[in-house]
């Protein structure tokens, strides 16, 4: 297996060990404002998506994302399997020649792209869009106008996602389950733009891993907490 | 204590997967059911030449969507799991299956989960070459677009939206044809529902939401969604004419416009009520100056075991007349 191929595989398996252990913090941050079925869905979507990635015999980096995006659709009910799954897939095709910092860009901006497109949701609807657009963006200056090292430039974006699932909790949701509940949604941390942070936490976590062969801990502290109920006025 | 409702089911877990070999097992000469999916296509699709139509959903709305397969209606659909949306490569697969090279209309409910679904997969197998125009129904006139970020639901009118678009795809009409007439069904009906009762979902057993004993709701979904207004029980002519006003102010119609009407049980209320409601709605539309040209009685778009109905309001034409009147024979709907 070729080495990159190899690190996308050890990456899958990260986000998936990563989503299993918050799975019940995810149920229970979508059991305030959706159908408390956003935790189970994704541990069982991406332990599919392992198995599946770990099937493949040499895989190049762009099959083994669309491998699992693949997995990701049919498993994942929902939105959810269309949001994550489906915008794997196509965005697998920017590292069909590989990962390089324009690939990774490239990969990021399409993933984006059709996450926004599909749901048609923007900054400020409490989605999963909000910590995606400040990660995407900062990556991207920071590699592009700060010239800062991949690394240093994904780190920033998950703070930047960070700060983006913290933002979700003021506001009220216009897109997506949440939006059924109007401003009962207030004081809640969208599941959806947590889950999304928890996975770039893990890419961060494996990227340090394979780059600095180290391991890499400070990432979980960085956890978002759930919201505290009282505070919320309900 | 609770003690879960008594139903026919083995394993809630293996209700979609048996019910789907069941309507397999019913018509063995008219499916096939897709190896490893929940996807059910005519035994003969594609059909050389012709236009496929598809749709799907979520289950516990039978007899849509399967039943609807055959000659003059769909192609093929997929069933997800109950009230869930069909995953994307499931629609992938059933788009794929009912190609024939002339392309494939897709007919989606309007609900987050279906419509991003079917987008995905139409996406992907655009991506292999095949044309896929799509429809999007939502003639549910009891929930505002500003008030629900998807905007009105899709439930009974879709029924239409599948006779009229197979019967143009049937006619060896082209796509963008086919697409037209189900976009012109959609453009001109208008559905309103009320619950007597909630319905039970075979995963949690018991009811979704609780109705009073002397309550019902007006404006509810085909998943026992919030509806508009929670009331005391009323007499059948009383909650007709509200399901009925509710359909005709957001219409508009001009006097003298021809129609089709679909008075819809929700899976659990007696044909002979359908019946006393048809009896009131055929008055009404006669004082409004409404001549009705068709008029449907029976479960053609249902929630499971929930009592209550809907009423379906389509305006009609020469062209939808010809359409919906058009041969089809499919396990749910037979015209000569």
């Amino acid at each position: 297996m070729s080495t990159d191929g190899q690190a996308v595989v050890a990456a899958v398996r990260r986000v998936a060990d990563r989503i299993e252990s918050e799975r019940d913090h995810l149920t229970d941050l979508d059991s305030a404002i959706g159908d408390a079925d956003h935790g189970g869905n994704m541990a069982r979507g991406w332990a599919r998506a392992v198995e599946a990635v770990e099937d493949l015999d040499d895989p190049d980096p762009a099959t083994v994302v669309k491998t699992a995006g693949k997995t990701l659709m049919s498993e994942v009910g929902g939105a959810s399997g269309p949001l994550y799954g489906g915008s794997l897939v196509f965005a697998s095709t920017e590292l069909d020649e590989g990962i390089t910092p324009e690939s990774a860009i490239a990969f990021a901006e399409t993933y984006l792209e059709k996450v926004t497109d599909r749901g048609d949701a923007t900054v400020g609807d409490q989605t999963m869009v909000d910590a995606l657009v400040p990660a995407v963006h900062t990556f991207k200056k920071s590699i592009e106008t700060d010239e800062l090292p991949p690394l240093e430039a994904l780190a920033k974006a998950v703070d930047a996602a960070q700060r983006g699932v913290e933002f979700t909790v003021p506001i009220r949701a216009s897109k997506g389950r949440a939006s059924y509940l109007g401003w009962r949604s207030v004081g809640h941390q969208d599941p959806g733009a947590t889950s999304t942070l928890f996975i770039m936490e893990a890419l961060l976590a494996v990227a340090q891993e394979s780059l600095d062969g180290d391991d890499f801990e400070s990432v979980d502290a960085t956890s978002p907490t759930i919201p505290d109920e009282e505070a919320t006025g309900e | 204590m609770w003690v879960r409702m008594k139903k026919l089911i083995n394993d809630p877990d293996d209700i979609v997967d048996e019910m789907l070999d069941g309507i397999v097992a019913t018509h063995p000469d008219r499916f096939r059911r897709l190896p490893d999916t929940q996807v059910l296509v005519r035994d003969d699709a594609p059909l050389d030449g012709k236009v496929g139509v598809v749709s799907g959903g979520g289950s516990g709305h039978e007899p849509a969507h399967a039943g609807y397969v055959g000659d003059g209606m769909l192609d093929g659909a997929a069933a997800g799991d109950v009230f869930s949306s069909p995953t994307a490569d499931e629609f992938e697969e059933l788009i794929e299956a009912c190609d024939s090279g002339e392309g494939v209309l897709a007919v989606v409910k309007n609900y987050e989960g279906d419509v991003m679904n079917f987008e995905t997969a139409i996406e992907l197998v655009e991506m292999e070459g095949t044309d896929v125009e799509t429809v999007v129904v939502n003639d549910d006139v009891a929930v505002e677009d500003s008030l629900y970020t998807s905007g009105r639901r899709g439930v009974c009118g879709t029924i239409l939206v599948h006779k009229a678009a197979g019967a143009k795809a049937a006619e060896g009409a082209d796509l963008k044809e086919v697409q037209r007439v189900g976009q012109k069904v959609i453009d001109n009906v208008g559905t309103m529902g009320m619950a007597l009762t909630s319905c039970v979902t075979p995963e949690k057993g018991e009811p979704t939401f609780d109705l009073g004993e002397d309550e019902i709701e007006l404006g509810i979904g085909i998943h026992g969604e919030p509806g508009t207004e929670r009331t005391d029980i009323m007499r059948a002519d009383e909650i007709t004419e509200e399901l009925t006003t509710a359909v005709l102010d957001d219409l508009d119609l001009d006097e003298g416009q021809e129609v089709v009407t679909i008075v819809n049980g929700m899976g659990g209320t007696p044909q002979m009520e359908l019946f006393v409601v048809n009896r009131r709605l055929q008055e009404l539309l006669d004082d409004h100056g409404l001549e009705t040209w068709d008029a449907w009685v029976g479960d053609y778009m249902t929630s499971l075991d929930m009592a209550g109905c809907s009423v379906t309001i389509c305006a009609v034409d020469e062209e939808l007349k010809e359409l919906l009147s058009a041969p089809v024979n499919t396990p749910a709907l037979t015209a000569p």
